[in-house]
C-alpha cells in the first residue's frame, strides 16, 4: 500500500491523478479463514483491522452482502461523543473516542474528525437534573463535560431560540467539547484500506445464508459465493442480527426499527457545534459541504424496509423549526432510513454466544457510529482471546438472564 | 407510512395507531417456577421476524381498542387484521409455516 501524504498527492498531481492505486483489493474468497467477519460496515471493518493490528490475526475475511459501508455506516448523522451516564458505557464510548482521536494517523486516511463539541439540551426540570447528573458522572469517569446555562448556550449557538414560552423551552445543556463529527464514509473506506494492507480479504456482494455448526462449534459459513470454512465467526450485521441468530439457532433480545435522517440544501456556515435533544427528538449539525444534517427518532414498529414513516419526520422538523426558527424556510435535499437493532436496555451486545467460536456484536440501536473503532477493538479482543475484554464484559448476552442490564434509555437512549 | 384497517373503524393512517410489539406472548402461568433463562425468554427475547410478523396495535387516536395484525416487515404490507384472543387466519399461518420449511 502506498502511503498517502503530501508527497504522494504532489506526485499524483503530476500524472493528472490517473495512477492512484486502488484502495483495497477485491479478492475471491479463499476456502478457509481463521476468522470470518460477517458485515462490512464500520464495526466489522474495525474488528478486522484490530484483529490484524493488535492480535496478529491476518487470515481474516470480511463478508458484505451489499457494498462496503452501505448500511448504517453510510446512513448515520456522524455524531461522535462519549458522555454516557453509566460507567460501563462511558468507558466503552470513551475508548472509542480516544481511538477516533488517533485514527486518521493510525490508518493513514483522513476521516475528517471534527471535535466541534456536542450539546445535549435539557427542556424540563427533570431533564436539567438528569443532565447535571450525567455531566458529574462523566467528570468522575475522566470524560470532559460541563453544564451550560441558557446564556452560555447562546454564546455557542447564537441562532438558538431561548424563548421561555415555547412548548419545550431550552433550560440548559450538557456540553462535551471533545465530541463532534467525522466523515462516515471515510471511516469505512479508511478501515477497509488499512485492513486490506494487513492482509484482510474484503469480499463484497457475498451474503451469508447459513452457519455450519458441528456439535455446538462453528466450522464455517454458507454464502451466496459458496461455503467458506472458518475457525471463528464474528457477526456484526446491525439490523439483521436476529436473521443471523435464527440461522444459528438461538434467540436475541433485539427488535429492528427504521431510523431516518436527512440533509438540507447547503448553506453558508451557520452552526459550528452539534446540537442534540432527546426530549424533542432532533439533532442538528452542519456538514463541511454546508448541509444541515438532521436526525429523527425511530419508528415504533419493527421493520426491515429501510424507510420510515413521514409523520416521524414531521415531528422532528417541527422540533428543529421551534429550536431554530430561521431554518423554517430551508428545503430538505435528501432523506433516507436505515435499520437499527435496538436492545431493551438501549445498550449493545458484544458477546460470546451459545455456539462455540461464534460471536455477536449488535444492538447498537440508534448510536453505533460513535462506537465504531472501540467496538471493533473490544470485539477483536473477544474473538482473538475467546473471552471479552474488561471494557465489554458487561455487554454480554447473558445480562438479559442474570439481570445486570445497562439501562441507558434515560441518559442516551433516544438521541444519538 | 402505511394504512391500517382497524377492525372497528376501518382504514386509517398509521399515525392514528400505536404499536404493541410482538403478539401471542403469553404470560407464564407459574412465574415462580421459571428458571432465569425462561424468564429472560419471556421478558426480552423476541422473534423480530424479517417477513410475516404477528403484532399488536391499538387505535390510540380512534376507538382506542387493541387488535392483532399480520404485517410483512420487509415491505410494510398489511396482510391481515384479527381480533385480540384470536389466532391468525389460516393463509397467514400457511405463509409463516411455508417460510419455515424453505
Amino acid at each position: 500500500m502506498t502511503k498517502y501524504s503530501i508527497f504522494s498527492l504532489l506526485r499524483n498531481a503530476m500524472g493528472y491523478h490517473r495512477d492512484w492505486q486502488q484502495a483495497w483489493r477485491s479478492p475471491d474468497p479463499k476456502p478457509e479463514y481463521d476468522v470470518v467477519i460477517v458485515g462490512g460496515g464500520g464495526h466489522g471493518l474495525a474488528t478486522a483491522y484490530y484483529l490484524a493490528k493488535e492480535h496478529g490475526i491476518t487470515n481474516v475475511a470480511v463478508l458484505e452482502k451489499g457494498w462496503l459501508g452501505g448500511g448504517n455506516t453510510g446512513r448515520n448523522t456522524t455524531i461522535i461523543r462519549s458522555n454516557y451516564l453509566w460507567d460501563e458505557s462511558a468507558h466503552l464510548y470513551e475508548k472509542s473516542l480516544q481511538l477516533y482521536e488517533g485514527l486518521s494517523q493510525d490508518i493513514n486516511y483522513n476521516i475528517m474528525l471534527s471535535q466541534r463539541g456536542v450539546l445535549n439540551l435539557a427542556h424540563s426540570l427533570g431533564d436539567v437534573r438528569d443532565t447535571k447528573r450525567r455531566v458529574y458522572a462523566n467528570k468522575l469517569n475522566g470524560i470532559d463535560g460541563e453544564y451550560l446555562s441558557p446564556a452560555e448556550i447562546k454564546k455557542l449557538v447564537p441562532i438558538i431560540n431561548l424563548d421561555p414560552t415555547i412548548r419545550y423551552p431550552v433550560l440548559g445543556s450538557s456540553f462535551q467539547p471533545r465530541g463532534g463529527t467525522a466523515r462516515h464514509d471515510a471511516v469505512a473506506w479508511g478501515l477497509a484500506r488499512a485492513s486490506d494492507a494487513r492482509g484482510v480479504d474484503i469480499i463484497q456482494n457475498c451474503e451469508v445464508t447459513g452457519f455450519d455448526i458441528d456439535k455446538g462449534k462453528i466450522t464455517g459459513v454458507q454464502t451466496s459465493r459458496g461455503q467458506i470454512k472458518a475457525k471463528k465467526v464474528g457477526v456484526v450485521v446491525a439490523g439483521h442480527c436476529t436473521v443471523m441468530s435464527d440461522m444459528a439457532g438461538f434467540r436475541m433480545p433485539i427488535e429492528s426499527h427504521p431510523l431516518q435522517a436527512m440533509v438540507s440544501d447547503p448553506v453558508k456556515p451557520i452552526i459550528d457545534v452539534v446540537v442534540m435533544s432527546g426530549a424533542v427528538h432532533c439533532y442538528v449539525s452542519q456538514s463541511d459541504k454546508g448541509e444541515l444534517v438532521l436526525g429523527a427518532g425511530i419508528d415504533a414498529h419493527n421493520s426491515y424496509s429501510q424507510r420510515g414513516s413521514l409523520h416521524i419526520i414531521e415531528d422532528q422538523i417541527a422540533a428543529v423549526c421551534e429550536l431554530f426558527p430561521l431554518f423554517s424556510r430551508m428545503r430538505l435535499m435528501r432523506q433516507w432510513g436505515g435499520i437499527v437493532d435496538t436492545c431493551p436496555d438501549a445498550s449493545p451486545i458484544i458477546s460470546k454466544t451459545p455456539v462455540d467460536g461464534l460471536y455477536f456484536n449488535c444492538g447498537w440501536g440508534t448510536g453505533g457510529f460513535k462506537a465504531t473503532p472501540g467496538s471493533g477493538w473490544v470485539f477483536a479482543h473477544t474473538i482473538a482471546r475467546d473471552e471479552p475484554h474488561k471494557l465489554n464484559a458487561a455487554f454480554s448476552l447473558d445480562r438479559f438472564v442474570n439481570g445486570f442490564l445497562i439501562d441507558e434509555h434515560g441518559a442516551a437512549g433516544v438521541a444519538h | 407510512m402505511f394504512l391500517i384497517n382497524c377492525p372497528f373503524c376501518g382504514e386509517r393512517e398509521e399515525k392514528e395507531f400505536s404499536y404493541g410489539h410482538e403478539a401471542h406472548i403469553a404470560r407464564p402461568e407459574n412465574p415462580e417456577n421459571l428458571s432465569d433463562a425462561e424468564w429472560a425468554d419471556y421478558l426480552f427475547m423476541r422473534k423480530n421476524t424479517k417477513g410475516v410478523h404477528l403484532e399488536r396495535w391499538v387505535h390510540t387516536a380512534g376507538c382506542r381498542r387493541w387488535f392483532n395484525m399480520a404485517r410483512n416487515t420487509h415491505t410494510n404490507e398489511v396482510l391481515a387484521v384479527y381480533l385480540m384472543g384470536e389466532q391468525p387466519p389460516k393463509e397467514i399461518r400457511d405463509m409463516i409455516d411455508g417460510k419455515k420449511k424453505s
